[in-house]
């Protein structure tokens, strides 16, 4: 038992200003996300309504056991990526308990472009049938899509990573024995015809439910045959004369009930083995959080007052506390699950870098699943460091991180940026699962480093021709970069590319990783073999 | 002053369920070795488990087992058993068990066989009374049997009359003919209930009064000659003619009356020389006139209501007087301290014509701390656990809830708060119809009856108007239900509606049809009603929607199976509990709601067939063949009976039209849902 003790005054002026800063920012992100549950607007809602369909987000509610949670990824997809708005990319994805099992839930939104696929689209199903691997969840799809969006064929369709990898993903998932069931809830044209065909099991609703390689234009294009949709590929055509599809639904609910037993029926059992404790709140609130960390990267804390509020009984075991002290390491439990944690408290130095290699180690060793708080500028500069080595001892934070087989999950709590992203398993490194906080940055380097680099090199240049660069033309020179550089480091445009598997409410981080490492559980945790560690 | 003749210190208890386990309770504060028996249907019943040896008789069927005289006597010989108590029921009452167990010198506790002889043929019985001077219910108590006769008595008499079985009791072989034409019916009917019971066929008959009270009187006499009478007890309100509330003393009666009536029956078991706890019978009229009806040469079930208003142990009382001994106290040292009921729990389902149920008890507990009840005036006197099984095999009865006040109305308040609390699961019980019966404003006001039941049938199942605030109620104590039952330790089973960056949102679907848990029928979706929730973080209150309603809802655990529902400002405090099939069972001292909390997917989508056929209510034996397939029939008319838990069941035709066929014949075993017949209704 080693708790926390907190440092931290909620009375004090800097504390009251981090904390309204931070809610601005976690109130904004509720209510974008809540535009973006909306899904395509109004006219599109109502003629979906008209067709007595379920919107996407009931649909999901109806799918998953009775006020269970959902755990929804990467809702700001597409976010201001596109000319015209694709909400969540048109296609909601998530974790949400189906009759007691964790499943990987990839649901078509209609009212969004008619749930086409935009490039975003595809990278965020293809991300969610990969988290669906590295968990081992069932999936389930809930398809009501028009196929690729045709104006971008190019952006969608010939690559490795386009429209094709969903039914390599699904042929390959299923083949690792997960389960792999879809739910036809409306068209299912040309490849998403394929969705359906290639699920272990799939459930068809009459009159709303198509599946075609060819909709009626082409065929009347192709042959001159004039059919109706259902005639062509409806429920009664699938369940009764072709066998693509297995169970017939009177309707949308009906469907997710039918769903529902499916996945009943699944035989399924989690993997994953923990010794767990018995879960306990933390005894610091985790809404302190907002005061504690604000939005400016700038104003540094402790990083053990965020851990005092995220993990169990607020009770840290602490490693190698006074070594390598900008780094922070020790074990813990959240949510009754035993996990590792690996935080940014400063700057990485070599010594920080050995101890976060050595911990990991040890969590690989033992089977413990890792987390990260990154809050990184990066590894240490100068010639003194460079001297002593600090690239390899980078390399071997790197390495560890990179082939630890335990479950990682990664959270930008701050700064994200360099080399110390890859210290701290960023996406590269294939963490299960990777979150933003609101306040978090992320970029090579931050845009003032950028910018100055970049006027040094500008300054040289002109220095060298004789010329001279007065501190306004520096700063005008500058202005752009740092631009450009907070633009593009902000946790909304990120996530709208998925580099990110959402932007999450700091308050709400204990119960994100809990439900992660608890989906997590479903696969077993694998041996670790690393590789060569440069000493 | 006992003689050392009839000491014992083994006693082996001839019985099963609540009353083997009340009668070991006493016989081991004596310091007595207990015996149970059972049969292979309850070897590892409650009994078996408390009693210090147990010995097996034989098989299910209570004729090879409870009933079987030379296996209980040698289960005493083994066991070194030197007195059997017979409890109610079974051996309680035969007279040749009696006499083996004298030849075999053994005691049995209770009176001798020639006591039983004298009281067990009702009709003998009635004239010996007669001749005692014991007033009687006008009726025809002859040996002569023929169908004619017994017409043309019933006739004489003047509908509506009681058609009973002469070696009947306990509701069987028993029927009242309302008029002439149905005597017929009924009399075959009782003959082959009464047969099946008892193995003899003969009836009497009797006037049926219909208004009467039902009252009787508890005497105990000793075998040195003392004979008083522990006053009265009020078991008006029966259906069948079974028991279901009992109380003491009865309501309304005067000292005098009280008097009469004690007098009249020590009176009677003198006449026939009685030893130990017996009772005797009485119908009382409205205007203070009362018939003897009969003697139960035993202990009663509903004795626990005189034990608690007269402060005496009964069974010790009966213990104390097989061994010997004179009658702890005189009829001037007893006393009526306040006020007792006991209700009956029975596993029947009350809404089905109290059709007995089976099923594996799950749950079976009584939260008094929840219900913030006093244990010293709750008794639950149980032959189950949480658990155990209950078999089609014996009597349904599955506890007794006694309960005591300073008077009438407390103990009554109490009764219904401990019926609230009584947390019974897995088996239909008409737990919730006694809660019914209890809460009546008719029987609060003692307008005490043997056709209560019968008379107050429309409020009595009314089923209870569901409020907007239950279904609130409802769907919060189902989530907060289900995440305290889920045993692992996972956020996925907190069941709190967590959405990322959103409000928690659940979506319930409630039901308040389709009470038959057996058969789990998915209700339609009209029937269904949607409670939709949200709240922004987990410290706020729900914003819970029904219909166009908004109510701000907040739920507490408090201890046991209490819970507080805040809804819009209005604290309620609530015995709830998820039962099985997720039926919500919400329960105050008012009464109780009980709603299907459904997945919305539940509700059938399939296309009904038409109701074509028809179907066993529950395991059992197809006793006759009434009509001829493709014979014509009308709607209601009988086709086929059943007997199952020793009650006959009558299938009658759905409609006009035919059978088109018998899936059974009879004598045929059928198991619960198997289709009987086919019936083609008329076009």
């Amino acid at each position: 038992m080693s708790i926390l003790q907190t440092q931290i005054n909620p009375r004090s002026e800097g504390f009251q200003a981090n904390e309204a800063a931070m809610r601005a920012e976690v109130m904004k992100l509720r209510e974008l996300t809540a535009a973006i549950a909306q899904g395509g607007g109004e006219k599109a809602r109502a003629r979906h309504e008209s067709r007595d369909k379920l919107f996407v987000r009931d649909r999901i509610d109806h799918l998953i056991d009775e006020g269970s949670p959902f755990l929804e990824f990467s809702a700001l997809a597409a976010h201001e990526v596109y000319d015209s708005a694709v909400p969540a990319a048109g296609v909601v994805t998530g974790i949400g308990r189906v009759s007691g099992v964790e499943c990987v839930i990839v649901a078509n939104d209609a009212t969004v472009k008619g749930g086409t696929y935009f490039p975003l689209t595809v990278k965020k199903h293809i991300r969610a049938q990969e988290i669906a691997r590295k968990h081992r969840l069932p999936c389930i799809y809930l398809v009501d899509s028009g196929g690729a969006f045709l104006p971008r064929q190019d952006e969608v369709f010939p690559d490795r990573d386009h429209f094709g990898r969903i039914f390599y993903n699904q042929a390959t998932l299923s083949a690792e024995g997960i389960p792999q069931i879809a739910v036809v809830m409306g068209s299912c044209t040309a490849g998403g015809a394929y969705v359906p065909a290639m699920a272990d099991e799939s459930i068809i609703v009459r009159e709303q439910g198509t599946i075609f390689l060819g909709g009626p234009p082409l065929v009347k294009a192709a042959t001159g045959e004039s059919i109706s949709a259902e005639d062509l590929g409806g429920a009664d055509v699938h369940a009764k004369k072709s066998g693509v599809a297995d169970h017939y639904a009177e309707n949308d609910a009906h469907a997710l009930q039918l769903c529902r037993a499916s996945v009943s029926r699944l035989n399924w059992q989690k993997r994953g083995q923990l010794k767990m404790q018995e879960p306990k709140a933390p005894r610091l609130d985790p809404s302190e959080l907002y005061g504690i960390v604000g939005t400016d990267l700038k104003k540094p804390y402790d990083v053990r007052e965020v851990i005092a509020r995220i993990v169990d009984d607020s009770d840290f075991d602490e490693f190698k506390r006074y070594y390598g002290d900008t780094l922070v390491t020790g074990f813990a439990h959240i949510h009754g699950y035993p996990v590792g944690i690996v935080a940014n408290n400063g700057v990485l130095f070599s010594e920080s870098a050995v101890k976060g290699a050595h911990f990991i180690e040890l969590c690989a060793q033992r089977k413990i699943p890792l987390i990260f708080l990154q809050n990184i500028t990066g590894f240490m500069v100068g010639s003194k460091y460079e001297h002593e080595g600090i690239a390899k001892h980078g390399a071997k934070l790197v390495t560890a991180v990179a082939c630890a087989r335990v479950p990682k999950f990664t959270v930008l709590i701050g700064g994200s940026f360099g080399a110390g992203n890859y210290g701290m398993c960023g996406r590269a490194y294939d963490p299960n699962l990777l979150f933003m906080w609101p306040n978090a940055r992320i970029s090579v380097m931050g845009g003032e480093q950028a910018a100055g680099v970049l006027a040094q090199v500008k300054r040289e240049q002109i220095e060298r021709e004789g010329a001279e660069w007065t501190k306004e033309e520096e700063e005008a020179f500058k202005a752009p970069t740092r631009e450009q550089y907070e633009h593009q480091g902000h946790p909304y445009y990120a996530s709208a590319r998925l580099w990110d598997d959402g932007v999450i409410d700091p308050a709400q981080t204990r119960d994100v990783l809990g439900l992660s490492l608890a989906a997590a559980m479903n696969a077993e945790v694998e041996e670790t073999k690393f590789g060569v560690f440069r000493m | 002053m006992t003689t050392d003749l009839n000491k014992f210190d083994t006693l082996l208890v001839a019985n099963r369920g609540e009353i083997a386990c009340r009668v070991m309770r006493t016989a081991r504060a004596m310091g007595l070795r207990t015996v149970a028996v059972y049969s292979d249907a309850d070897a590892n019943a409650r009994h078996v488990r408390e009693a210090d040896e147990a010995v097996r008789l034989g098989p299910a069927a209570a004729r090879d087992s409870y009933l079987k005289v030379e296996a209980v006597i040698e289960a005493a010989k083994r066991t070194g058993a030197g007195a059997i108590h017979p409890g109610y029921g079974f051996l309680s009452e035969n007279g040749p068990f009696v006499d083996a167990l004298e030849k075999a010198g053994i005691t049995f506790v209770g009176p001798p066989a020639s006591a039983i002889a004298a009281m067990g043929d009702k009709s003998a019985a009635k004239a010996r009374m007669h001749d005692a001077g014991v007033p009687l219910v006008p009726g025809y108590h002859g040996d002569d049997q023929d169908d004619a006769l017994l017409k043309a008595e019933a006739d004489k008499i003047g509908y509506p009359v009681l058609l009973k079985a002469s070696a009947g009791g306990g509701g069987k072989g028993m029927r009242v003919v309302e008029s002439a034409a149905g005597f017929q019916a009924a009399l075959d009917g009782c003959r082959r209930e009464s047969q099946a019971a008892f193995g003899d066929q003969r009836m009497l008959i009797e006037k049926y009064l219909t208004q009467p009270r039902h009252v009787e009187v508890q005497v105990f006499c000793d075998s040195h000659g003392n004979g008083v009478y522990l006053f009265e007890r009020d078991c008006s309100v029966q259906r069948r003619h079974q028991k279901v509330l009992e109380e003491a003393p009865a309501p309304g009666m005067s000292a005098e009356l009280r008097r009469e009536m004690g007098e009249a029956a020590v009176r009677a078991a003198r006449e026939i020389g009685y030893v130990g706890a017996g009772t005797v019978e009485f119908l009382l009229d409205v205007d203070g006139s009362f018939f003897f009806m009969e003697m139960n040469t035993r202990l009663q079930v509903e004795h626990p209501v005189t034990e608690m208003i007269t402060g005496q142990d009964l069974v010790e009382w009966q213990l104390r007087v097989a061994m010997g001994e004179r009658l702890p106290l005189a009829q001037d040292e007893l006393t009526i301290t306040g006020h007792s009921f006991e209700a009956r729990l029975y596993a029947e389902d009350p809404e089905q014509d109290f059709l007995p149920a089976t099923g594996t008890l799950t749950r079976f507990a009584l939260d008094l701390e929840g219900a913030g009840l006093d244990a010293n005036k709750v008794r639950l006197d149980s032959g189950v656990e949480s658990g155990d099984a209950v078999s089609m095999h014996y009597d349904p009865m599955l506890a007794k809830l006694i309960v005591h006040g300073g008077d009438r109305d407390q103990a009554l308040a109490t009764l219904n708060r401990a019926l609230a609390a009584l947390d019974v699961q897995g088996v239909v019980t008409n737990r919730a119809f006694l809660q019914r019966l209890a809460t009546h404003p008719a029987f609060k006001g003692c307008e005490l009856d043997t056709r209560f039941i019968e008379k107050h049938e429309a409020t009595l199942f009314a089923s209870r108007e569901v409020t907007t605030e239950a279904y609130a109620s409802a769907a919060l104590i189902g989530l907060k239900q289900l995440s305290r039952e889920c045993e692992s330790d996972s956020p996925w089973d907190r069941h709190d509606g967590f959405r990322l960056n959103a409000p928690h949102t659940i979506r319930l679907a409630l039901c308040a049809t389709g009470h038959d848990l057996t058969r789990a029928q998915a209700p339609d979706a009209e029937d269904v009603v949607i409670v939709e929730g949200r709240r922004e973080t987990a410290a706020d209150p729900w914003q819970l929607v029904i219909g166009d309603e908004t109510l701000t809802a907040r739920i507490q655990h408090l201890e046991g199976d209490a819970v507080a529902v805040t809804l819009n400002g209005h604290r309620r405090r609530l015995q709830a509990r998820l039962a099985d099939n997720g039926v919500v069972v919400m329960a105050d001292a008012a009464g109780e709601t009980r709603l299907f909390w459904r997945r919305i997917d539940a509700i059938d989508h399939g296309q009904h067939e038409a109701e074509s056929t028809l179907t066993a209510p529950m395991h059992g034996t197809v006793v006759a063949l009434l009509v001829e397939p493709g014979q014509k029939v009308e709607k209601g008319m009988p086709l086929m009976v059943m007997e199952a838990m020793k009650m006959e069941h009558t299938m009658s035709a759905p409609a006009d039209g035919h059978v088109e066929s018998f899936h059974f014949a009879a004598g045929d075993t059928v198991g619960q849902g198997d289709v009987l017949l086919e019936f083609a209704p008329e076009e």
